[in-house]
């Protein structure tokens, strides 16, 4: 196992290295004066000038490609203009903040997908299969700003259940220290059970807006999956020697079908940190998306050149966590590496 | 019973229901004397005078630390709160000021205040950060500039308590120059202490707040949020209400709207203007407007490239413009019209330019110019609530007098590199400049200093010999007759058609009282009440 996760590691090293040529050269490719725009109000041209020279902007591109290498290998991901602060302290405040939502809103997708996809598959035509396909249909065909924005609406605006989408915490409510930088679980360390309750009814909406997105592929992944599994002769095999249905269903048909599965929530992981973006604009949620969007806006290029890093190295170990599930999963995968 | 993986699980899972803790929520300060103030962005640094600091950042300046002198309050005509006039100064850090006969320098006497160090202010404090403004770089030593502020020898320690500013020229613009949120007063010995080997500490003094002003900050998450606390030891004033201000970056303006509706924000700042006009109509929260000093939205033709050499054509837009559309369609009303205005001008910027919407007027000109053409119009994103409507109804316009517009909108980043490039033959901007005199705002913007803000490439010396005039006379008489004589000059050569004066919006509470206008335009929290 160890020495597979070793040989895909190797395996990472010229994507990593690639992602880092390409966004540094798109930064710069892209139309759009940093020094300009950050010169201020009344910016002459003088300001930009030298504003240029303290980011090392006005040398060949190079040399600010070698420095930008050096700063790197070192941990320093540059400087933000936007928030005055380094990126990699940035990074580091806002990611748990991403992760934490993503992965709240992907497990209660599971939780309502999975499900639904098996009994889909196993009353195949029946109402709860059509009911299957509406809701696949109709959260793939919402953008997801659209939904956050209705959900605020409906249930902060209008119904008032929801608490103000100010974020991770209420404004009156005071943070745990820092320990996983994971709310939920760093208000159950300090045994904080009033802030638990706080930061969790914040999360509540942006989860359920995720998780409504993310439901389609899930949903239809678990439903073809199981189709195919139950079509399969063991199952036949299984029900003929007698098994009640619950458990040829539960333990047989699932677990082989979890495979394409897991497959499917790698991606649909990967594609939620991405969905994050707008999501984190609605509901002011300081997240590592509305960061790179706002980076973007003002051609601020460390961050912009920090997210895409980041982004990319968790794509790589999310995908080698896929491969060491698989092995859990089915260990036939193992002998292969 | 024994403890299964699934009985602990479930407990774990069940955990945070089962008990109240109420520890966290004792400490925190009541909300009738926390304000919560929901605005697009916050401060990128927390030093206004550093390069490359964001708008917010003079909120920071305007609260945490304390100038010479500062605005005077007014009411706003029609209510709810006070703006400033230009004119008219108070002391902050000085008791007293005093100029000399001779018009050449002014004595400033400082009054009894504390750093939040707890250290006393002194003068050497007064010249270390004057210094530091005009030495810096960048913005603030522009700014200092515009006040005819440039070197550090005009500032004198005269002893502990006093300081005198020696002046290069007489300019109006000095001592209100000295009330922006620019030349703020640092513990200059905190500063150098903490500054290594930066004789100006930028760095530390981006992250930290080394002043004597009526709020401190608390806590600065950049992106995320800021929080003040009120000095109890500020001095400069009257003591303000409000104890804590918890400042909170809200991207979306729906959001902000939706907070502010809900009655969940007790400020709202920088809506698109058709949520503020709503609200106002609602009439659940107050919506202050103030026309924005010396601000206008207008269109810059480009007078040495392009079509608009020509000032026919130059003209011909500025009499086929729909005012009054535009004024409806993107600014919803939230500003004051810059059309049909007298012959002869005021002594005042912006005012409405004669021209009106009258397309034979432009149809000729546009004819005698050689006819009809395609040319270009620009925007920056960033502005495109307002930007957007406007320019698709210039364009409509446009098109009935012959001449084709194609809209092209970039983002704020490549937007301030097109300008400076002065090669875009129409671009859609705001402008607005901080000391409220028309000859200030023709000096950015119209002036042969050719600034980036110049961005229809004027270049006419009968002008800069006006304005250079008005700028630094000392006679009223002269000063009025340069001002009439420049917008004249400019109301026939249009190298900008303004379109509207825009008023700056915030939406609050009916219980918050004391709004207080700046021309930074960023909140002044040193007046707001609660409750």
């Amino acid at each position: 196992m160890l020495k597979m996760i070793g040989q895909r590691l190797m395996t990472t090293i010229p994507s990593i290295i690639g992602v880092i040529i390409v966004t540094f050269l798109l930064t710069r490719v892209l139309p759009g004066d940093t020094a300009a725009y950050f010169a201020g109000p009344a910016a002459s041209p003088q300001a930009i000038a030298e504003i240029r020279g303290k980011l090392g902007l006005d040398q060949p591109l190079p040399v600010q490609f070698v420095s930008y290498v050096t700063a790197l290998l070192k941990g320093d991901l540059g400087q933000s203009l936007t928030t005055g602060q380094p990126v990699t302290r940035d990074i580091a405040a806002r990611l748990p903040a991403s992760a934490e939502l993503t992965l709240v809103g992907l497990l209660l997708a599971m939780a309502v997908a999975l499900p639904l996809g098996v009994l889909a598959a196993v009353k195949q035509g029946s109402w709860v299969d059509h009911l299957c396909r509406i809701v696949a249909t109709a959260g793939v065909s919402l953008p997801v700003f659209f939904t956050g924005l209705l959900l605020v609406y409906v249930f902060y605006f209008l119904l008032g259940w929801s608490p103000a989408p100010l974020g991770r915490l209420d404004v009156f409510a005071s943070e745990p220290p820092g320990v996983t930088g994971f709310l939920l679980i760093d208000m159950l360390l300090a045994r904080d059970l009033e802030g638990f309750r706080a930061a969790f009814s914040q999360l509540i909406l942006p989860a359920v807006t995720l998780a409504i997105f993310s439901l389609a592929p899930i949903t239809r992944m678990t439903r073809a999956s199981m189709l195919a599994v139950l079509g399969a002769d063991f199952v036949r095999t299984a029900r003929a020697s007698g098994l009640t249905n619950s458990k040829v269903i539960g333990t047989y048909a699932f677990r082989n079908a979890m495979l394409p599965v897991v497959t499917t929530l790698g991606m649909v992981f990967s594609f939620l940190l991405g969905a994050n973006v707008l999501v984190e604009k609605v509901f002011a949620w300081p997240g590592i998306g509305s960061y790179a969007v706002e980076a973007l806006i003002a051609s601020d290029y460390a961050p912009i050149q920090g997210f895409v890093l980041t982004m990319a190295v968790m794509y790589v170990a999310l995908n080698l966590m896929i491969d060491v599930l698989y092995g859990v999963i089915d260990p036939r995968v193992r002998l292969e590496g | 019973m024994t403890i299964t993986r699934r009985t602990a699980i479930a407990a774990g899972l069940s955990l945070p229901f089962a008990a109240r803790g109420g520890a966290a929520q004792a400490q925190a300060p009541s909300r009738s004397e926390t304000l919560l103030l929901v605005q697009e962005y916050g401060p990128n640094s927390l030093d206004m005078q550093g390069i490359g600091s964001s708008q917010p950042v003079n909120g920071v300046a305007l609260n945490c630390y304390d100038r010479l002198l500062r605005f005077k309050p007014v009411p706003i005509p029609g209510g709810g709160g006070n703006t400033i006039a230009m004119g008219e100064l108070e002391g902050e850090l000085a008791e007293s000021w005093q100029l000399a006969p001779d018009g050449m320098s002014c004595t400033f006497k400082l009054r009894d205040a504390t750093f939040h160090s707890g250290r006393k202010v002194t003068a050497k404090d007064v010249k270390w950060s004057l210094d530091r403004a005009v030495s810096i770089g960048g913005f603030a030593t522009t700014q200092m500039n515009a006040g005819s502020l440039e070197k550090p020898e005009q500032f004198v320690v005269v002893d502990d308590k006093t300081l005198r500013i020696d002046f290069i020229r007489k300019d109006k613009m000095t001592l209100p120059n000295l009330a922006v949120t620019i030349p703020f007063v640092f513990d200059s010995e905190l500063a150098i202490k903490n500054g290594g080997d930066d004789p100006w500490a930028k760095d530390y003094l981006k992250n930290n707040i080394a002043g004597s002003g009526a709020y401190k900050v608390e806590s600065w998450k950049p992106g995320v949020e800021t929080i003040y606390v009120r000095n109890d030891a500020w001095t400069c004033g009257k003591l303000p209400s409000l104890r804590r201000i918890i400042a909170r970056d809200i991207a979306s303006p729906s959001t902000r709207r939706a907070l502010i509706e809900r009655g969940d924000a007790d400020i709202s700042y920088g809506l698109p203007p058709k949520d503020f006009k709503d609200l106002a109509d609602a009439g659940k929260v107050n919506v202050v407007g103030v026309p924005i000093p010396n601000g206008v939205w207008g269109c810059y033709l480009n007078t040495q490239v392009g079509p608009f050499k020509d000032v026919r054509l130059r003209q011909a837009v500025a009499w086929v413009m729909p005012y009054e559309k535009m004024l409806q369609a993107s600014l919803f009303g939230r500003g004051v019209d810059m059309s049909g205005g007298p012959e002869t001008p005021k002594v005042a910027w912006p005012q409405a330019f004669p021209y009106k919407t009258d397309a034979a007027k432009a149809k000729a000109l546009v004819d005698a110019a050689g006819g009809g053409f395609s040319t270009t119009l620009l925007f920056d994103a960033g502005n495109a609530t307002v930007a957007e409507p406007m320019s698709v109804l210039i364009k409509e316009a446009l098109a009935t007098i012959g001449i084709n517009v194609e809209i092209s909108k970039v983002p704020g980043a490549n937007f301030r590199g097109e300008i400076q490039k002065k090669t875009n033959p129409m671009v859609l901007n705001r402008f607005a400049g901080w000391l409220d005199y028309p000859d200030y705002y023709l000096f950015w913007t119209m002036h042969g200093n050719n600034s980036i803000f110049n961005i229809a490439a004027y270049q006419n010396p009968a002008l800069d010999k006006l304005v250079d005039e008005a700028r630094f006379t000392a006679d009223k008489a002269v000063y009025d007759k340069s001002v009439v004589e420049f917008i004249k000059l400019v109301n026939v050569e249009v190298p900008m058609v303004p379109i509207a004066q825009p008023t700056h919006d915030v939406a609050m509470q009916k219980s918050i009282g004391g709004y207080q206008f700046q021309p930074c335009r960023e909140p002044d929290f040193r007046y707001l009440t609660k409750g």
